[in-house]
């Protein structure tokens, strides 16, 4: 339960990140906070040859309210964001999730883009970006590129980052008078999710996003099914999500999970649509 | 920009309860082996090693954080508190210690450490808590002594000390 070694680079600057990354590869890892890449490198399902900390580059630190979207820097905090005054007039989904991500004792270190970087599919921020149809900004030596978050997640901890990228920001877009709701059932709270529901409800419909049950966060849109119709379609989506048997739950208990919670967080996100 | 290589320890330095420490450590060593190997205080227990068990949690600059998933590299130049800094004076226990021990908060103490730094830092940024903000904070600990209720009560009991108290040491000390 120790890391294997590795060599450990504290960039000051984004170009001194993107040097080292160009030249080591697949060899190196990124780490921000390190609440997710820390337990990886404790039982050794990462094994990098080089840390590159990204935390001292004071420009990944920001959050840019740019009006139609938020952009938040690969530096920043869970715990900040949380704190961020205007985050649950621009961001109720996030507002709503944020406190059910990892603990306080984990917030207080762990990043937003880290938790998506590390793609873990009962994670919520991860949910929440496919939700809300961010954005993850990939930055190389080479190139700059914007990809949607439904593009990024490939799978289980899998995604389409390159060996020498780095996620340098990830943009929420801000969709004024639409509903969210969100819950998650877990063995405790802050523990891994064994099913997490976002909803969001629009002039057109409902949209469900759920973490948990797939390899990855799953969305389903719909238009404003109620009753018996909106039954079946959480019921369709349920099985869908092909939900497999581990030991925290059975493939039936996270089906009934998605319909129940599923419903409530649509209810919920409805009573909050303006 | 350096680069500590993986085969060599590098100084590390911090201020540990208020005093400077150094030691010496590879990149690879965790802060919780840190401060319990290189310098000694042993106060700080090791638990699951990946953030589930909350034992081995300490503050960094005034925020509660897991010593298990920090690198004693990245607290260069931080300010560390441990259950060692909470007490005032040898022999004196902090108010949130001592309501801990009037309410049989601990048997075994292992998970203690831990709990007594998130309170710690919570109650000096939310002096006047609910209960349900209690077991939040605690939903990052494991305890399998107490059950909690004796801990949530200890901790709501300081709280209410604290808040009575106007002198200033009390106050510093949590």
């Amino acid at each position: 339960m120790k890391p294997a070694p590795f060599d450990y680079v504290q960039a000051e600057t984004l170009d001194e990140a993107l040097a080292v990354l160009a030249a080591e590869g697949s060899d190196a890892r990124v780490i921000a906070g390190g609440q997710s890449l820390m337990p990886m490198l404790n039982m050794r399902l990462a094994r990098p040859k080089v840390l590159i900390d990204v935390m001292r580059i004071g420009s990944l630190a920001r959050v840019d309210d740019g009006g139609d979207r938020v952009v938040v820097g690969a530096g920043v905090r869970q715990a900040a964001l949380l704190a961020w005054p205007r985050l649950a007039a621009k961001l109720p989904l996030i507002a709503l999730a944020l406190p059910w991500t990892g603990h306080a004792q984990t917030r207080s270190r762990g990043t937003i883009c880290g938790s998506v970087a590390h793609a873990d599919p009962s994670a919520e921020m991860p949910l929440c970006l496919i939700a809300l149809d961010g954005e993850v900004h990939l930055r190389s030596a080479r190139r700059r590129r914007v990809l949607p978050a439904g593009d990024y997640i490939t799978g289980m901890m899998s995604t389409a980052r390159d060996d020498d990228e780095l996620i340098e920001a990830v943009a929420f877009r801000v969709r004024p008078g639409r509903g969210c709701g969100f819950r998650e059932v877990a063995r405790r709270h802050g523990d891994f999710a064994i099913a997490a529901c976002a909803a969001i409800a629009h002039a057109d419909g409902i949209r469900l996003a759920v973490a948990g049950v797939a390899d990855r966060p799953e969305l389903r849109d719909w238009p404003d099914l109620e009753g018996d119709a909106l039954d079946d379609a959480l019921n369709a989506f349920a099985y869908d999500l092909d939900a497999r048997d581990d030991i925290h739950a059975t493939a039936r208990y996270r089906r009934d999970l998605v319909r129940q919670i599923g419903r409530d967080v649509i209810d919920e996100a409805r009573r909050c649509r303006v | 920009m350096p680069r500590l290589s993986a085969a060599q320890r590098h100084p590390v330095r911090f201020r540990l309860n208020g005093e400077a420490v150094e030691g010496i450590a590879e990149p690879r060593m965790l802060l919780a082996d840190f401060i319990r190997h290189e310098l000694g205080r042993t106060g700080t227990h090791v638990g699951c090693e990946h953030g589930v068990c909350g034992a081995c949690t300490v503050s960094i600059d005034g925020t509660m954080a897991r010593s298990c998933l920090t690198l004693a590299a990245q607290v260069e130049g931080c300010e560390v508190r441990t259950v060692e800094g909470l007490a005032p004076e040898p022999g004196r226990l902090s108010v949130l210690q001592a309501a801990f021990r009037r309410h049989h908060a601990l048997q075994c103490g292992f998970c203690t450490a831990g709990i007594l730094m998130s309170l710690d830092v919570y109650l000096r940024a939310h002096p006047a808590p609910t209960e349900p903000e209690i077991r939040e904070v605690l939903s990052g600990h494991l305890c399998r002594c107490t059950g909690y209720a004796p801990i949530v009560r200890a901790a709501m009991d300081a709280a209410a000390e604290l808040s009575l108290s106007t002198r200033q040491e009390d106050v510093r000390y949590v």
